[in-house]
């Protein structure tokens, strides 16, 4: 993972954090600024809580079965539920159109002559904008979680609640870092609006954001399961929900710090073929 | 050492070419003409330290260009420049913290926080020690009279207190070379003045090195000895403001007030020395050239009653447009910085 704001190496870590820490604190008020349109995109979250408890109840109504791939009526809805606290983290609403946005308006030349580090920075932003977001919508994501409590059947061990931490934590920079890739393809085309919807409905399907990744037939859960996009909504929830076996906890969030590391360094690499670019056609 | 040396500088752009009309843009989606455009061709250049130096030119002459090469936020095609001793397009971290950029239809700040904001990020970006930074914040707010603003947001700002805060933002490092692109583009008179004011006494009191483009002569008149005039990217002129005026203009305006109407006769006799321009009787005003002005005065002051007697230059924007139009003479195409801003062969996926 790099945060780094300046790359100059001989900067003492102490400064480093300062910097880090004035950022964050910047971006946060950033957030802040709008207050109505802040609190309103908070609460707008919950609304399909409702519609999925009816989708679901439903659905196990006309089920001659209690359980669907080993989930109760009250798993999904658990589960569920946890995917929205997976998405509060991995979800990068506008970065992508932001950076394809700066590149197109010329604004990311203050990247260029700035001392300062463009992933970097637009990390420790996004950082700040979460942070931003979970002081206001904890107290009502514990109100739903209370209120919907009895669809959990009680609190995880702590090995599970380790890996589900660790795993919403790779989460968000592993959602971080694809949509900054996929802003970057901005250096070599413009407009990325289509790839971010492709993005999104690939993602919206194959994060397992609707639906358990296990309801998939065989093969197609195969599939999803070597791909990037479970873990940023099923996993976590799958392992708060005791659905990984043990066995298989660790690797799983090993292959995600594998995925990480892949986007990591494909972002790192397109930011410095594009600005190459950038510099030697247009700026 | 000049503390700016460039050597065959060198720029060239790929730029889309479209014909008119839906069947060309269908066309374009399979295979595209490209044409290469010289923004700059060859450039020469060296700036000692402690210079304030105009760049001129009409739009699209590589003027920008120039100095985005200069700030290494793009590569040139061919040639050297450095800027401290740094290749501007190493972009090396110890060159970035020495020198600053303002662009004039840029916004560096962040929008909806007040300028302060952006200031304390900037002190941490470029490094700069508590009480040198709150010293200089104070100097610059004090010089520019920002004391009462920088609690606003900037988006609330006019556009004179933006760009007076965006110069803070650029000097709060105390760059040494600071390259300026159009900084009074869209300010009223008084702005404008005041920023003039302001770049005079700071450069004067800093001995830094300012490379300035403007469209307005004021500023280029109040603040640069030095004037280099580029077209087509190439530098046609490098010397003073006096200079140009001289070598390319040989006009005076002379505006005459006589006692008595104009009649014919005395039309006729000043048509003789040069072009009159107005006649709002007993004034007229007319153009001739430098040295039929004695022979002239004295003519007519010996043959007529004269109150009142101006001689002075053309206005300075008539010279540089003068100027202009003879150095780009015969251009084919005009090529215009701003078209550069964007970049990518696709308009979409």
């Amino acid at each position: 993972m790099t945060i780094t704001t300046v790359e100059d190496n001989r900067i003492p870590l102490r400064a480093r954090f300062t910097t880090w820490w004035v950022i964050f604190r910047i971006a946060m008020e950033e957030r802040f600024v709008y207050r109505g349109d802040f609190a309103l995109g908070t609460l707008m979250r919950f609304l399909p809580i409702i519609t999925q408890i009816f989708l679901w109840t439903a659905i196990f109504q006309a089920s001659p079965e209690s359980k669907i791939a080993g989930y109760t009526r009250n798993t999904v809805i658990a589960y569920y539920m946890l995917t929205m606290i997976s998405r509060a983290f991995s979800s990068m609403p506008g970065l992508c159109g932001g950076i394809a946005l700066q590149v197109r308006n010329g604004e990311i030349k203050k990247f260029l002559i700035q001392p300062v580090d463009m992933l970097g920075f637009m990390l420790l932003g996004r950082v700040a904008h979460k942070a931003a977001y979970y002081t206001i919508a904890v107290v009502p994501f514990a109100f739903v979680f209370f209120l919907c409590r009895d669809f959990f059947d009680g609190w995880p061990d702590a090995e599970v609640l380790i890996a589900f931490c660790l795993s919403l934590f790779m989460g968000f920079l592993l959602g971080f870092f694809i949509e900054a890739s996929l802003g970057l393809v901005a250096f070599w085309f413009l407009e990325v609006s289509s790839l971010v919807f492709i993005y999104n409905l690939l993602s919206f399907f194959l994060s397992g954001h609707m639906f358990p990744l296990n309801l998939l037939p065989g093969w197609a859960y195969e599939i999803v399961k070597v791909l990037p996009f479970q873990y940023l909504a099923y996993m976590p929830a799958a392992i708060f929900l005791d659905k990984i076996p043990r066995s298989e906890l660790w690797t799983s969030l090993a292959n995600e710090a594998c995925w990480l590391l892949v986007f990591v360094v494909l972002a790192r690499i397109m930011f410095q073929r594009g600005i190459q670019r950038y510099s030697g056609f247009g700026g | 050492m000049a503390i700016i040396e460039i050597k065959g500088l060198e720029k060239t752009y790929q730029v889309y070419q479209k014909k008119e009309g839906l069947r060309s843009s269908l066309r374009g989606l399979f295979s595209r003409e490209y044409k290469q455009v010289k923004a700059v061709q060859g450039i020469d250049l060296q700036i000692e330290q402690g210079e304030f130096v105009a760049f001129l030119g009409p739009n699209g002459a590589g003027k920008t260009t120039t100095l985005k090469l200069l700030s290494g936020v793009i590569h040139p095609t061919s040639g050297t420049a450095t800027v401290l001793g740094y290749t501007p397009w190493q972009r090396d971290n110890e060159y970035r913290r020495r020198f600053a950029l303002v662009m004039g239809n840029k916004n560096q700040l962040w929008w909806d926080l007040p300028a302060q904001e952006s200031f304390r990020l900037h002190q941490q970006i470029y490094r700069i020690e508590a009480d040198v930074f709150q010293n200089t914040l104070d100097e610059l707010t004090d010089l520019l009279d920002l004391q009462d603003l920088l609690q606003q947001p900037v988006r609330e700002l006019s556009l004179g207190e933006r760009m007076k805060m965006e110069l803070t933002a650029a000097l709060l490092h105390s760059p040494e070379v600071l390259f300026l692109d159009e900084p009074t583009i869209g300010l009223d008179v008084v702005a404008q003045h005041n920023i003039q004011q302001f770049l005079k006494y700071y450069q004067q009191k800093r001995k830094i090195t300012i490379l300035l483009t403007s469209h307005y002569m004021k500023d280029v008149a109040a603040l640069c000895k030095r004037v280099v005039i580029i077209a087509d990217g190439l530098i046609k002129y490098d010397g003073s403001l006096e200079g140009i005026i001289k070598s390319t203009d040989q006009r005076k305006l002379i505006t005459l007030q006589f006692r008595d109407a104009i009649d014919d006769s005395l039309l006729a006799a000043l048509k003789k020395f040069g072009n009159v321009t107005d006649v709002e009787t007993p004034r007229i005003k007319l153009t001739v050239t430098r040295d039929v002005v004695p022979r002239m005065l004295s003519t007519i002051l010996d043959g007529y009653q004269v109150d009142d007697v101006v001689v002075e230059d053309p206005p300075l924007e008539d010279v540089i447009a003068t100027v202009f139009s003879e150095v780009t003479a015969g251009r084919v195409q005009q090529i215009d910085d701003d078209e550069f801003e964007s970049i990518g062969d696709g308009q979409g996926l």
